[in-house]
């Protein structure tokens, strides 16, 4: 059982929650993710840890209301348990001195870069940002990322909030001003990290994704997550989450990602039934 | 009653029959199909046997079960004392009298099997651990003073579990590390509630709770702790149990498509997750009209018949040798055929064909013969030229195998592993080549039994109390 401690809504379907989990946050590091489960009769669903504070014995997520666990999460308020909270889980992401690296988010994946942006900060990167989403009351964790990058760009695809179009037209704008990037980390929708790696990969910048494959275990037992990267067949929770974005098959991962379509909106849908109901 | 084994003439009996659910009924739930001997039964049934003065089914016994004793009980009506006799040896005797393979160990080796049947030690072991639980009177052994020594377990498999058990009893104070959300390993996540009830299983993990074992569910060790910091905080000795958990793949084309399982995600959504009771729990599975298994064991029957229970109209075995190899339990063999499972015999998978959504519509076969045996005996299936076919299929479980789980091998240091990633130990009792750090199970064996795994559960507790406290009484 894990209480949870604060919850901040950032934007109408994305929501902040710090959760007491001491001694995950003592272990995580950057990219890492946790495994939640709300009640006996729960899903199992990974998520990313945006931030731990190990003193206090925390961790934070992110996360947009996407189906049935996730609107349970939300409605949940501080003081409320998760029955159950496994992790940190994956492999932490590289991080170095690679010299000029850019950070791209997309939607809900700003809160996935984020504290990847924060750890290539520290190791004495510098950071360019790239955040993005549909519109400006979506776009989440703006100054948090300002803070921690030598430059930011925000676009939204209605051009309601700064530059006008998708975070890979900003990327490619950066690449043709003659930048010279040593790495690229693109966290967000699909189809936001399959173009960010097409621009990427004409220009040979290695471009670092994580994917957000469903799972059950997380522990490399069941292959609910598999992936193939060049070829062969990984397992995003052990061999991820993050992978060399020219090297993946977004077809197969977007095909499987759509696997229970229908069931899950059906389980959302007797959620919010039940919820109207009440 | 010393004399009856000489008794003059005794009557052949028949072993007794356990009632079950009729096929075509049980097939439409995931109720347990054996539904248990009754009173009267069981004491007819333990009265066939014959009390022999030197027991030979003893022999094929794993953890040495003091078979005649406990039968005897039965044949007496102190079922509760069975119970007891049981437990001396075998802490989980609900679980192995129904998913022990008897067949190859005690009843295999038991002297009526040469000349009628064998007697029915796995039901009777049920019989008498189903009467106690029931009975509500399952009492609580007196537990020694703690001896000051922590002992750290890592998974919660019926290894985990049997060691957990026999160090508390001798005075440790014991925490079970496990990486899911609820303790049992194979016995909670893999075997069907309609082989093995999970309610038995939470009343053993219960039963250890009581007796003072701590379990730490969704802790994977490895990455939320590592063995080292485990010593760190002032573990004595370690007992990895993490079995042989990572699901395997032909690596043919086509098999990443959606519709396509391994055998452990489909067992593990239906069984731990309860997909099978979707929407009310939450988990989602894919109920297949036409469905694939690959394989011929045990995992593969459970796989097929939990297809069936969740709707299948065709569902199928795909095995590439015949029947005779079966890695599969006859009687599971039976269940599935007479549920109406269809076996595709020297068969094998070479493709899987999808549609545009990438979803499976077909797996493409070929056909196969029995050639020159190979290393393990059996003759080596061969393929036939051209003879290549379609099965249509909407759904595939592929349960050709597991291998090592390498989370926490690969953050031990120290601790040396096989070519296939299972753990060296030096003899039978599970010392690794770490100080300290022993191993049992599956982890140790690669996928074998539960009994085996128990099994060695027992015989490193006692390496690990001769270790710590230089004590050579074995544990009981
Ligand atoms: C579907 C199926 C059916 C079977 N049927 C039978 C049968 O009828 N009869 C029979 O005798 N045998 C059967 N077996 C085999 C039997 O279940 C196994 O041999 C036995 O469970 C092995 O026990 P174990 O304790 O070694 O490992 P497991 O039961 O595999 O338990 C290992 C535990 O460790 C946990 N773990 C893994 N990694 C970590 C980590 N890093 N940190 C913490 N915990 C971790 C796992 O989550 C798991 O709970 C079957 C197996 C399967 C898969
Ligand atoms: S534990 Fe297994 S082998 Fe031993 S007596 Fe019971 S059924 Fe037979
Ligand atoms: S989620 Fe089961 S293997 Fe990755």
């Amino acid at each position: 059982m894990n209480k949870i401690i604060e919850k901040t809504d950032l934007s109408e379907n994305v929501v902040k929650m710090v959760i007491d989990a001491p001694a995950i946050a003592k272990k995580r590091k950057a990219g890492q993710f946790i495994i939640l489960k709300m009640n006996e009769k729960g899903e199992r669903i990974p998520l990313t840890i945006v931030d731990s504070d190990a003193a206090a014995g925390t961790v934070t997520i992110i996360f947009q209301i996407v189906g049935k666990t996730t609107a349970m999460l939300a409605d949940a308020k501080a003081g409320d348990m998760i029955a159950d909270v496994q992790g940190p889980l994956g492999n932490p992401t590289e991080i170095e001195n690679f010299g000029t690296v850019v950070c791209v988010g997309g939607g809900v994946g700003v809160g996935v870069v984020y504290p990847i942006a924060v750890a290539l900060k520290k190791a004495g990167n510098k950071v360019i940002s790239i955040i993005g989403a549909r519109t400006k009351d979506l776009l989440i964790l703006e100054e948090e990322t300002k803070k921690v990058s030598d430059r930011l760009i925000v676009t939204t695809d209605d051009g309601s909030y700064g530059f006008h179009g998708f975070v890979s037209q900003a990327l490619q704008n950066v690449i043709d001003e003659g930048e010279k990037i040593s790495r690229v980390f693109a966290i967000g929708p699909v189809p936001m990290m399959r173009v960010v790696c097409n621009v990427t990969r004409p220009c040979n910048i290695k471009t670092v994704v994580s994917l957000n494959s469903i799972m059950v275990d997380a522990t490399g037992m069941c292959g609910a997550c598999r992936v193939s990267v060049g070829g062969e067949t990984k397992f995003t929770c052990v061999d991820g989450p993050e992978f060399d974005g020219h090297k993946v098959d977004f077809d197969l991962l977007t095909s499987r990602l759509r696997m229970y379509a229908s069931e899950e909106k059906q389980a959302f849908d007797n959620y919010r039934c039940e919820c109207h109901g009440k | 009653m010393e004399n009856e084994p000489k008794k003059k003439k005794r009557e052949k009996l028949p072993r007794h029959k356990m009632p079950e659910q009729q096929p075509l009924e049980r097939i439409k739930n995931f109720n347990e199909v054996p539904l248990g001997y009754s009173e009267e039964t069981a004491m007819a049934e333990a009265s066939r046997c014959i009390q022999c003065k030197k027991p030979t089914c003893v022999t094929g016994c794993p953890v040495d079960v003091d078979i005649p004793a406990f039968v005897k009980l039965i044949s007496e009506g102190k079922f509760i004392e069975a119970a007891h006799k049981l437990k001396e040896t075998n802490c989980l005797p609900a679980v192995c009298g129904r998913v022990c393979p008897q067949e190859d160990q005690c009843e295999k080796f038991c002297i009526l099997a040469k000349k009628e049947e064998s007697v029915a030690i796995g039901r009777l072991e049920r019989f008498a651990a189903d009467y106690e639980r029931n009975s509500g009177q399952v009492s609580i052994p007196e537990i020694p003073a703690r001896n000051g020594k922590k002992i750290a377990v890592i998974g919660a498999g019926p290894s985990g579990l049997t060691i957990a058990g026999d160090l508390i009893k001798l005075g440790y104070d014991v925490t079970v590390y496990e990486a899911l959300h609820k303790a049992g390993g194979v016995l909670v996540y893999g075997i069907p509630e309609f082989r093995l009830p999970k309610s038995i299983v939470e009343a053993e993990v219960r039963y250890l709770e009581k007796l003072g074992v701590k379990i730490e569910t969704n802790s994977v060790i490895g990455r939320l702790k590592t063995v080292d910091e485990l010593f760190d905080e002032g573990f004595h000795a370690v007992y990895i149990a993490v079995g042989a958990g990572a699901p395997v793949f032909m690596n043919i084309p086509g098999e990443n498509a959606s519709g396509i399982y391994s055998a452990n995600e489909y067992l593990t959504r239906s069984n731990l997750m309860k997909a099978y009771l979707f929407p009310e729990y939450d988990t989602p599975i894919v109920r297949g009209k036409n469905v694939a298994v690959i394989g011929g064991g045990n995992v593969a029957m459970d796989s097929v018949r939990t297809a069936l229970r969740l709707g299948a109209e065709n569902a199928y075995i795909i095995y590439r040798r015949t029947e005779v190899e079966m890695p599969a339990r006859i009687e599971e063999v039976h269940h599935a055929q007479q549920e109406g499972v269809q076996f595709k015999l020297l068969t094998n998978p070479v493709e899987y064909i999808s549609d545009k959504n990438g979803w499976v519509t077909g797996v493409k076969c070929i056909r196969m013969e029995l050639g020159e045996p190979d290393a393990s005996g059996r003759r080596r299936p061969v393929p036939v030229k051209d003879s290549e076919f379609v099965i249509d299929v909407d759904t595939v479980v592929v349960a050709v195998g597991t291998m090592a789980n390498p989370i926490v091998p690969a953050t031990t240091k120290g601790l040396e592993t096989n070519k296939q990633g299972y753990i060296i130990t030096k003899d039978e009792k599970g010392e690794t080549t770490r100080k300290g750090v022993y191993a049992g199970g599956d982890i140790v064996t690669g996928s074998a039994t539960v009994i085996l795994a128990m099994g060695a559960g027992r015989k490193a507790a006692g390496a690990i109390h001769e270790y710590l406290l230089g004590n050579k009484e074995t544990p009981s």
